[in-house]
């Protein structure tokens, strides 16, 4: 496996715990969508995965390299073009000079960007800017891709193409990747599997494998987006009183 | 187009939840379509990229030009209604004639070289002085802590305040003079620069902690061009501090082994009660600060912001 995490809790200062007792495994090469309402601490998991915070409790096993992170906002840096943007984090890998431009532009390439490599993201559209976050986060060359709702705030024309690209790219890269979303269907339409976080604290409480056969099947996709919502759903009515 | 059909279908498909499914058809293997994803997103991102339209606005120029010439006009027709004595309320005309035998006698341009030169060397010396000063107090919270609330309380106080006891001090001496330029424009900077720093959005430090970079990384290639903006505004600033402060301290501080700079000419016309002398200095004055703005602070800070298209109507 690639990531182990066993009994994990996060608790900031003398709150309330935000993670508590999670459990999962998620396999080398695998694609989890985790799945959870506001308040379910899935941006402080990804976090702890990625080592930008200590968990308060419990034990996990990452790869030794950490993690490339994918973040909502594209969070480009604005004085750098697309490609200067994923040479520096080539650079801050330590790439040579010399091989940095060229795997660059493979890259910017690989997300269908090419074109448009010379462009700052001003002049980028909120699809593209993410593509450029995505090549940039594949330039770290890690095995496990962490993404924090990285197409919540685009239109659903744009996000929906992202979909496929990424699928594609997952395929063809062959990274684990860890997929945060708000969203049933995202999660049914990306993952392999799906886990349900519940909130406050947030906890693995159910999860679904998503087979290529469901996928393809658009009766299984409708079956399955309504199963898991009701789950949720059964989730978030618990916080109502 | 068949293409864009499977696409708009795709999330009715998914979201058939309470609809019958979508006709099998429509479920094309995604492996198939990575030609037609990449034709989708290039009409996409054409779609959703605005093109600029780039022209030269003449307004820009013809209207502050058009400003100032009806602003002399207005006074030339004051000057001449005579209704004040006219050597107290000299016209443009008078103005211009007082400056050109000033220039013909080498006055001007001397005065003009002197200053700008102290200005030059003084604010070079501020940013050398400041920028550290900026970054450490800027990065370090005990230290801004400290001494934060008194740089921001040094920009607030007049810097010719500082010219009585600098004369005390330096005697009539250009250290002086420099010494109430620093204690100008290096809180100007210094603020500028924890501003820009302070400006910077929390997720610029988190990228970069993801990829990997370590502090020195950090502060170099992501702190400070991201902090960019705030500084060249602190020094634009500071700039204006400075000279500002020279200004007063050539005003106050006149004689000794101090150099004749604008300021002197100045004072020198209110000696000789010669209006003319008095406001051809003004406007010297105020033209190296507008042609400073004009020439250096201006292009630089438009091509930054522009860069980072933070600039209304600038690549846009």
């Amino acid at each position: 496996m690639t990531v182990l995490l066993e009994n994990l809790g996060k608790r900031f200062g003398d709150g309330a715990p935000v993670l508590d007792g999670v459990n999962a495994t998620i396999h080398t090469g695998e694609f989890v969508a985790l799945l959870g309402a506001s308040g379910c601490g899935k941006s402080t998991l990804l976090n702890i995965i990625a080592g930008l915070e200590r968990p308060s409790a419990g034990a996990l096993e990452v790869p030794a390299d950490g993690a490339a992170f994918m973040f909502q906002d594209a969070a480009l840096y604005p004085w750098l073009t697309a490609r200067g943007n994923v040479e520096l984090a080539l650079k801050l890998r330590g790439v040579d000079k010399a091989e940095r431009r060229s795997r660059a532009t493979e890259l910017l390439d690989l997300v269908h960007l090419g074109e448009a490599a010379d462009k700052r993201p001003h002049e980028l559209s909120g699809g593209m800017r993410q593509r450029v976050a995505l090549a940039r986060a594949l330039s770290q060359d890690r095995e496990v891709l962490l993404m924090d709702e990285p197409f919540a705030a685009l239109d659903a024309i744009t996000r929906d193409l992202l979909h496929e690209e990424l699928t594609r790219i997952w395929r063809e890269t062959g990274r684990t990747i860890i997929f945060v979303t708000h969203n049933v269907r995202e999660a049914v339409r990306l993952g392999q599997r799906v886990l349900l976080l519940s909130s406050r604290p947030g906890r693995v409480v159910s999860e679904w494998d998503v087979p290529d056969v469901v996928k393809d099947d658009a009766a299984a996709v409708a079956a399955l987006t309504a199963d898991i919502t009701t789950r949720l759903r059964e989730e978030i009515r618990r916080h109502g009183k | 187009m068949a293409s864009n059909v499977t696409e708009l279908d795709r999330p009715q498909r998914a979201a058939g939840i309470d609809g019958a499914p979508a006709p099998e058809e429509v479920a094309v293997p995604i492996e198939a379509s990575a030609d037609e994803l990449r034709a989708l997103e290039a009409g996409l991102d054409e779609l959703q990229s605005e093109r600029s339209l780039r022209q030269r606005d003449w307004s820009r120029v013809l209207l502050p030009v058009g400003a100032v010439v009806v602003l002399a006009l207005v006074w030339q027709i004051v000057a001449s209604l005579g209704l004040k004595r006219h050597d107290l309320v000299p016209g443009p005309l008078d103005v211009a004639a007082a400056l050109g035998q000033l220039w013909n006698e080498g006055q001007v341009q001397q005065a003009i070289a002197t200053s700008l030169g102290r200005g030059l060397l003084g604010f070079v010396v501020s940013v050398l002085v400041g920028t550290p000063l900026g970054l450490l107090l800027a990065q370090v919270r005990p230290l801004r802590r400290a001494f934060g609330p008194l740089v921001s309380g040094l920009q607030v106080l007049p810097s010719v305040a500082w010219v009585p006891a600098a004369i005390i001090w330096f005697g009539l001496t250009d250290a002086t003079v420099y010494f109430v330029v620093l204690m100008g424009a290096i809180p100007s900077i210094v603020n500028g620069l924890i501003a820009g720093v302070d400006q910077i959005p929390p997720h610029y430090r988190s990228v970069a902690k993801v990829l990997g970079a370590s502090r020195l990384e950090l502060a170099l290639q992501v702190i400070l061009p991201a902090s960019l903006p705030g500084y060249v505004a602190g020094l634009k600033q500071g700039w204006a501090f400075s000279w500002r402060s020279l200004m007063a301290a050539e005003i106050i501080a006149v004689g000794g082994s101090l150099g004749f700079g604008l300021g002197s000419l100045l004072d020198q016309g209110r000696t000789l009660s010669d209006m003319g002398i008095v406001m051809g200095a003004i406007l010297a004055i105020l033209a190296v600060g507008i042609l400073v703005e004009l020439l250096v602070f201006g292009p630089v800070e438009r091509r930054l912001l522009a860069r980072r298209g933070l600039l209304a109507g600038g690549s846009r």
